[in-house]
């Protein structure tokens, strides 16, 4: 601990001719040095390893779809420039697909997409268990390009491809009891290897007011830049609500249930303090951990900052008139 | 307590410790870091803090289970390379994250107790990296310099409850270096109960 360091010598002192005679250990000590320098900067870029890590040139693989698509226009579509396609599919949050933000991309061919067959029940008069590629078939697809705020305060724009959930909602006729609409995610650990770690109580489920379902923004995705949605993203089918945090977006749909009563969602039993059921986007209420007044626009380096309802606060405020949105965050 | 001359350890534990923060800063640059890489260099450069700092309270454990005693000669070299992830990890958040918004960090540090107990952990550091200089060891005294620098325990700590408040679920890393700091200090307390028995009996009675 206290040996002195001697001073250092002059370059003037250091002959070639010492190095000379003490080559071999000169030789020994480059050697030792190069080594153990290599095994302290290669272990800590191991422990670093399986944090989020980009990848090298990926680019997912999906089918085009060559459906007509209605444009987007007006409300349901922003201007704003749109997030790239590599970097929608390759930063996701699907703890389904493992917790780092690019092991859905890693893991996205395990989950089979097809055949699928998606379960509408509850407080319907029409009950419909119909194969996935049917139910999008029945309806007009159209183009929505959404902002996406996402509860860790980051956002995207993304131009998905979708049916209106209140067309589906209207074909099904919910009965006068129906309040609320619950969403489950397929359980299978196999596909879905993440669900063998109890990091979550799987399957993962979401919720809905009805009139938030029924209202026009409220999209089920199927696509995003013209082609089919891959699964990182929640193929085959998964829920667009462009005002609220992107956790209520329950991805991998297999079934959607009316009820009476409101619903359990799975951020909201994970941590109630945390994570409300409305989720709204909100500046004004913080994440107790962090602050949600601003953003950061993927692909931006200064953050934003974060607008009411997502910027949507002209058609969805109405929504929540009389509501403490405080209170029922 | 040098038995060997060892010239090339620090410089080599030093070259290798700083080798990732150069490759994040020039992957960075080239904006190689993925979709979002500010948040890719704040979890990397605070994991290597903990990690760095983590590596340095071993040294002593190490040293008292094993007898070598390399691993006090490279102590303090791991200390400033832990000083150095976690100046590093500040300056990305100050920077980079929040742009300077004095406002927005003041609030962040006394309103959010994931980041106050982060901030802590940094200004515990500064006085341990200021006085890491034999100069300063002298100045203090031996024994008022070790109980300053025991603080670097405390900082650990406070690292690793940051690293837990941080994450939104899955705890098991942060869990992990908290894991590995108790069985450390259970080392050095279970040393210091040994040296007090030792004591004890050399008394005359």
């Amino acid at each position: 601990m206290r040996d002195k360091l001697p001073p250092e010598p002059p370059g003037s002192e250091v002959t070639p001719e010492k190095l000379y005679l003490r080559r071999r250990e000169f030789i020994k000590n480059a050697g030792l040095f190069a080594g153990t320098a290599a095994v302290v900067g290669g272990g800590l870029y191991l422990l670093g390893m399986k944090r989020t890590r980009p990848m090298d040139g990926f680019v997912p693989d999906a089918g085009v779809v060559d459906q007509p698509v209605a444009p987007a226009q007006g409300l349901f579509s922003t201007d704003e420039p749109r997030t790239p396609y590599e970097d929608i599919t390759t930063y996701n949050n699907f703890y389904e697909l493992g917790l780092d933000k690019n092991d859905p991309a890693r893991r996205a061919h395990l989950l089979k997409t097809r055949p699928w067959t998606v379960v509408i029940d509850g407080e319907v008069h029409k009950p419909w268990t119909v194969d996935v590629d049917q139910l999008i078939s029945a309806f007009p697809l159209e183009e929505r390009v959404y902002r996406m705020r996402c509860v860790e305060a980051w956002s995207m724009v993304i131009p998905w491809l979708g049916l209106p959930l209140g067309k589906l909602l209207d074909r099904v006729q919910p009965t006068s009891f129906a309040k609320y609409v619950a969403f489950t995610t397929l359980e299978d650990p196999e596909q879905l290897p993440g669900q063998k770690s109890p990091v979550l109580d799987w399957p993962y489920v979401e919720g809905l007011r009805l009139d938030e379902a029924r209202h026009p923004l409220t999209l089920l995705a199927t696509g995003l830049y013209g082609k089919q949605l891959p699964a990182q993203n929640g193929a085959p089918l998964r829920l667009v609500v462009p005002w609220k945090y992107g956790f209520k977006g329950i991805k991998s749909i297999v079934r959607i249930t009316l009820t009476r009563e409101q619903p359990p969602t799975t951020w909201n039993i994970t941590n109630k303090r945390e994570y409300g059921f409305y989720a709204n986007v909100n500046p004004a209420v913080d994440h107790p951990r962090w602050s949600q007044a601003t953003e950061r626009r993927i692909g931006e380096t200064s953050r934003r900052p974060t607008l009411p309802f997502n910027g949507y606060a002209d058609a969805v405020a109405g929504l929540y008139s009389g509501m403490d949105l405080k209170r029922d965050f | 307590m040098a038995s060997s001359k060892l010239p090339w350890l620090n410089p080599a534990i030093a070259v290798g410790g700083l080798s990732p923060l150069l490759l994040l800063a020039v992957q960075g640059a080239q904006g190689q870091l993925g979709a979002n890489g500010i948040e890719f260099a704040l979890n990397q450069t605070g994991l290597f803090a903990l990690a760095v700092l983590v590596g340095s309270l071993a040294c002593t454990p190490v040293r008292l289970v094993t007898g070598w005693t390399w691993p006090a000669r490279i102590r303090r070299t791991l200390g400033l390379l832990a000083f150095t992830y976690a100046a590093a990890h500040f300056l990305t958040y100050a920077v980079l994250d929040q742009g300077l918004d004095v406002r927005a960090m003041a609030e962040d540090v006394f309103t959010r107790p994931f980041i106050t107990v982060g901030f802590t952990a940094l200004m515990l550091l500064v006085p341990l990296a200021v006085t890491s200089t034999n100069k300063w060891v002298r100045r203090l005294g031996f024994p008022a310099w070790q109980r300053l620098h025991r603080l670097a325990y405390v900082a650990a700590v406070l690292g690793v409850v940051h690293f837990v408040w941080r994450v939104k679920k899955d705890v098991t890393e942060p869990v992990l270096y908290g894991a590995v700091l108790a069985l450390l200090f259970a080392v050095r307390v279970g040393e210091a109960l040994r040296k007090r028995r030792a004591l004890a009996r050399e008394r005359p009675a």
